[in-house]
């Protein structure tokens, strides 16, 4: 990922800022310029969140992606915040403490890294509650 | 809209093809599709050509012109060639597109092919160019891999309906033994439940073998009206429905993290535009990524409850004999998922079932099939429902 394309998403990477629709009231992380609901008639402002939320299923990933190796085996999972949406992110515990339903709360943390000399990519990771 | 037929079929070996370039792949297959339908190179009007990521995996775009060139149709007869891409569910999308151009009466015979080359490359390219079918900046940023993705689907079906790593695993046994009776297969060998358990964890709960392979290929089929499919064969493959559906490119934007939306929605456009259910399906090749896929692709294509698929698939109700073979060719575990190629490989292999040239994984009585091809996570679904009737 080039430097310009990690910038330009520094705030919701790492204060977790998503947006909501102002017409019908759904909260959107990540971001989203369009509300599906409302479509044209939605009015979406940036909404931080307060990054807590429960596991809603997860995994425990041996075979990382490209620039993760050093991190393997670990945790990843969908994450359902508590004003409503889920994302995708890392659960920093023990494999045996995963558990579906846990509650787990926002950190920054360092995500991963493209190379010895290339780009380090920071952002949120998650913690048990 | 008029009615359009497969009339000829062509597919290469699937594997790891080191001897064998690209654009060989691609020239095998569409010539023996084109001999197999006994069409004149003059007579067709466009090609459609399914692709993923040429890009990535042999650093080669514009794919229809090298296509349509290396075919010997670009110099001198300018066929028209378009390269259509929906990540793994690329070959469909180029059948829907063929079969589209045909029944709006634009075209009368044409190609659609599909082709990926991914062995050119080492695991980790090839790992992270399949990845780019998730959402790169919200999940493979953050560490997901393709593998992972499907996990999490297996982890919450496991957790809701009791489904076990036995069941997933009875998917892949099931299509390992299919792919010993279908000579373009990768894996031609047996696997037991054990040896499924047993292989490495890629990403908890699915091991190595819950996984389909990197590999090769290239398919082809020629569709042309209806009308004049007799002229060509005595027994033409109609197309009884094309349907396409999408849903959200991240799994985390799913309403149920289990059911691929795109998949339920695109086969009820399909049953609706066949006038069909469920029960009328004889077999279907669906998009059997992991074993989860196919367990989630047989609740979501209506044969089984929701959560009850790893229970059938390991009662045998989903093998060849049983209520409803899925994966005769073997699936993309066992016959191989150059991705591309897997949405026009899955129509070869309904269009033998349905001449009854299955050979020795023939399902007996075979009159109406479904193909089923799914892009990344869900992003995409097409599906396609074929008949021996009209």
């Amino acid at each position: 990922m080039t430097v310009a394309r990690f910038w330009r998403k520094i705030p919701h990477r790492y204060n977790l800022i998503g947006t909501r629709c102002t017409t019908c009231g759904e909260h959107y992380f990540p971001p989203r310029q369009m509300c599906p609901t409302c479509r044209r008639e939605g009015k979406i402002e940036d909404h931080k969140f307060r990054g807590n939320g429960e596991v809603v299923t997860y995994t425990v990933i041996h075979t990382a992606a490209k620039g993760y190796e050093m991190q393997a085996p670990y945790n990843l999972a969908i994450i359902k915040l508590d004003e409503g949406p889920s994302l995708t992110g890392q659960v920093i515990c023990r494999q045996d403490e995963m558990e579906i339903g846990m509650r787990v709360r926002s950190v920054f943390r360092k995500l991963g890294e493209e190379s010895n000399k290339g780009m380090i990519y920071y952002g949120t990771k998650f913690i048990p509650e | 809209m008029r009615d359009v037929a497969i009339i000829g079929i062509g597919c290469t070996n699937f594997g790891e093809l080191w001897d064998r370039s690209f654009r060989d792949l691609f020239v095998e297959a569409g010539l023996s599709a084109i001999e197999d339908s006994g069409i004149q190179g003059e007579e067709i009007d466009s090609m459609y050509v399914g692709n993923m990521s040429g890009g990535r995996f042999v650093e080669q775009e514009h794919i229809g012109s090298l296509i349509v060139d290396y075919a010997g149709l670009a110099s001198n007869l300018h066929i028209p060639a378009t390269r259509v891409e929906a990540a793994c569910a690329s070959g469909g999308l180029a059948l829907r597109q063929a079969i589209l151009s045909v029944a709006s009466g634009y075209d009368n015979v044409v190609v659609a092919a599909g082709a990926e080359k991914m062995t050119d490359v080492g695991m980790d390219t090839a790992t992270d160019a399949l990845a780019a079918a998730a959402d790169r900046e919200w999940e493979g940023i953050m560490g997901a891999t393709f593998p992972g993705l499907y996990a999490m689907i297996a982890r919450l079906h496991m957790h809701t309906y009791g489904t076990t790593s036995e069941q997933l695993a009875a998917a892949s046994v099931k299509n390992h033994h299919n792919g010993t009776m279908n000579p373009i297969a990768q894996f031609k060998n047996e696997i037991s439940i054990d040896m499924v358990l047993n292989s490495n964890m890629v990403a908890n709960p699915l091991h190595m073998f819950d996984c389909s392979p990197i590999s090769d290929g290239a398919s082809a089929v020629v569709v042309v009206a209806a009308d004049i499919a007799r002229k060509y064969t005595d027994i033409p493959v109609y197309v009884k429905a094309s349907a396409q559906a999408s849903g959200s490119i991240s799994l985390h934007d799913r309403a149920d993290i289990t059911t691929l939306d795109a998949s339920v929605v695109a086969g009820q456009r399909a049953y609706k535009m066949a006038g069909m259910t469920p029960d009328d399906i004889d077999m279907v090749e669906v998009h059997d990524c992991f074993t989860i896929a196919e367990i989630c692709a047989i609740e979501d294509l209506g044969f089984f409850r929701k959560g009850d698929g790893g229970r059938a698939t390991e009662a045998g109700e989903t093998a060849i004999g049983g209520r409803i073979p899925v994966n005769t060719s073997g699936g993309l575990k066992a016959c191989g998922h150059p991705v591309g190629a897997t949405g026009i490989k899955q129509a070869v292999e309904i269009t033998q079932q349905l001449r009854g040239t299955a050979g020795k994984r023939q399902v007996d009585g075979a009159e109406v099939g479904m193909t089923h091809n799914v892009g990344g996570s869900g992003g995409t679904a097409v599906v396609h429902i074929f008949s021996r009737n009209r």
